[in-house]
């Protein structure tokens, strides 16, 4: 489903501070499977994400989504891609605040132009999905960690996407709110979608709900 | 179509989910942003009606009024001048006008004396302005008397009090026969202050004028379209100054706008990092940002120019009424007219709203271009 060749990352090329992020990576990543990239801090995981979730470019190399050539797509297309295809869950969860939960997840399927009617009856039936409708209409500063991830969830599902990409999902949860994670991880799995991951957390590298590990150090793959 | 127009109204709610948000910021600046409007439109609306009031009340007056001159000064004009004007092809009618300034030490003002036919004012008694009645706490059937500049005492009976509806004209108006007139200033027989000539085809007033300097060369035309100009010149002239006075706080103000509109605070920069990641284009953005802008441009504008009317037209303008309407010891009272002027109000839409709009797109322009993986290494 997604390819990677010779996927080169730099960052303030040219300059003094020149940072090679990503230093030739070549990896296939399979439709309906949950892969987890594992490494320490700078190893790159959170670069290749982006690349993949086509929120930046490679500096070279090439990345293949379905068969297609996306990385010298213009940002337009990138965009409309990331759209529809992607589904994003931040390690911060990224939610903006004084917008009620509800609010915060039909945000993603505003461009698309969907009546704001059918977005809300979506959102309503994610939220049935993730025990999380009594608090709908709640302010997003008012909800606990695990309630704001499970809104940042319920947005990166709005648009019905194939891919979701997660990093470093379970950083600000505990061990039981990690562990409801992985529950809706495997919910996700039986819906037919690709999961991608960055995680330190041993709970959700050895989970049985991970299908693939994939290590990662200073920018190259390694054995996980 | 469908789906353009239910991108707007997603990005218009929104907007007005962003706009409460910030309440305070955004308050303060819709309310910098009004006084602005409202200064400024009271000025032009103040100006524009006080202009349209004096083309009005000239719309009455004659189309030529003639004056002798002797060494440069105004002098009377003596016997013989009437028959001469009759005489020049154009000229409908022509009237010899007696009026003269009077000071009057008990307010300290000066009152202007015009003589009237004797079927308008009998011999002995006035017709006084509202204002100078006012001043000197007059009514019908009350007698007053003036010294004359000769020193003799004049006793006159006030017959009425002019209409308050021609207030602006006849606030410090004595109204007195011809005889009266004559006896109070010593004006000799058959002299007249000025001469007041009607001319039928107004294409026809500038070679009329011409003609009376011509056969008159001791004499000066004043036209009634002179007189508008020196008006509209005066109240030009006051606005300027009033602008100049305000230039201080319209310029600080609009700072402050300009600064609460262009500075973009970190939050609102993530929350366009996000806004991006989740699928939003730099032109949604650009879009929503541009709704937020003409919302507030727009309301300010409207609640500006409304306060500004009222308080023109419904409060006489009671901030900028001393400046722009002149000094009088004798203050007449009137109502203006309300006239708005679409030229007017276009070119301060455009110099307000549009810097405005400017102002908020530069900054979100530049935040919104930021690649959207910013917010991943948040």
């Amino acid at each position: 489903m997604i390819e990677l060749s010779q996927i080169k990352k730099a960052f303030n090329q040219g300059q003094s501070n020149e940072y090679w992020a990503l230093n030739g990576i070549d990896l296939t990543l399979e439709a309906g499977k949950v892969t987890a990239f594992r490494g320490p801090s700078g190893s790159g995981k959170t670069t290749l994400l982006t690349l993949v979730g086509c929120l930046s470019r490679p500096t070279s190399g090439r990345v293949r989504f379905k068969g297609e050539d996306i990385s010298g797509l213009p940002e337009r297309f990138l965009t409309e891609i990331r759209r529809q295809s992607f589904g994003f869950i931040f390690q911060q969860f990224n939610l903006i605040k004084g917008l009620t939960a509800i609010e915060n997840v039909i945000l993603p399927g505003f461009p698309t132009g969907r009546p704001r009617a059918e977005l809300i009856a979506a959102a309503e039936q994610i939220f049935e999905q993730l025990k999380l409708s009594h608090r709908r209409t709640a302010k997003v500063e008012w909800l606990s960690g695990g309630e704001q991830q499970r809104v940042a969830i319920a947005r990166a599902l709005i648009n019905n996407p194939e891919v979701i990409i997660a990093d470093e999902p379970t950083a600000n949860l505990d061990t039981a709110l990690s562990r409801e994670f992985m529950a809706i991880l495997e919910g996700f799995t039986a819906a037919g979608k690709t999961v991608l991951l960055t995680s330190h957390d041993p709970l959700v590298v050895e989970s049985d709900a991970v299908h693939r590990v994939i290590g990662m150090r200073d920018g190259c793959l390694v054995d996980a | 179509m469908n789906v353009w127009l239910e991108k707007q109204r997603h990005l218009i709610d929104f907007t007005l989910a962003s706009l409460a948000r910030r309440k305070t910021k955004n308050l303060g600046l819709l309310l910098a942003y009004a006084v602005l409007v409202f200064v400024l439109a009271s000025l032009m609306l103040f100006t524009q009606a006080l202009r349209s009031e004096a083309t009005f009340v000239l719309a009455g007056s004659p189309e030529v009024i003639l004056q002798r001159m002797v060494a440069g000064r105004h002098d009377l004009i003596p016997p013989g001048y009437i028959e001469k004007i009759g005489r020049i092809r154009g000229v409908q009618k022509q009237e010899g006008r007696l009026w003269g300034y009077y000071y009057d030490p008990v307010v300290n003002a000066n009152y202007t004396f015009m003589a009237r036919p004797a079927n308008e004012v009998a011999s002995g008694s006035i017709m006084v302005g509202a204002t100078l009645a006012r001043a000197r706490g007059l009514a019908a059937g009350n007698v007053i008397s003036f010294r004359s500049y000769s020193g003799k005492l004049f006793a006159f009976k006030v017959s009425a009090v002019l209409s308050p509806d021609s207030e602006l004209l006849s606030a410090d108006l004595v109204l007195l026969s011809e005889a009266d007139f004559r006896a109070f200033f010593e004006y000799p027989a058959g002299y007249f202050t000025d001469i007041a000539l009607s001319v039928a085809n107004p294409q026809e007033v500038r070679k009329v004028a011409e003609k009376l300097s011509a056969s008159l060369p001791d004499s000066r035309p004043i036209l009634r379209e002179e007189v508008l100009r020196t008006y509209q010149s005066v109240f030009d002239w006051r606005e300027g100054i009033m602008l100049t006075v305000l230039a201080g706080a319209i310029l600080a103000f609009a700072i402050l706008s300009w600064e609460k509109a262009s500075g973009l605070s970190a939050e609102e920069k993530r929350e366009i990092g996000i806004l991006k990641a989740i699928g939003w284009e730099t032109s949604d953005v650009i879009r929503m940002k541009m709704w937020e802008g003409m919302l507030i441009s727009l309301t300010a504008f409207l609640l500006g120019f409304i306060a500004a009317y009222v308080h023109v037209f419904y409060f006489g303008a009671a901030v900028f009424e001393p400046v722009l309407k002149g000094w009088a010891v004798l203050y007449p009272r009137f109502a203006l007219v309300p006239t708005v002027d679409g030229l007017q109000v276009a070119t301060l839409f455009f110099f307000t709203v549009f810097p405005y709009t400017a102002a908020v797109l530069v900054p979100i322009w530049r935040a919104a271009i930021t690649d959207p993986d910013s917010v991943m290494r948040a």
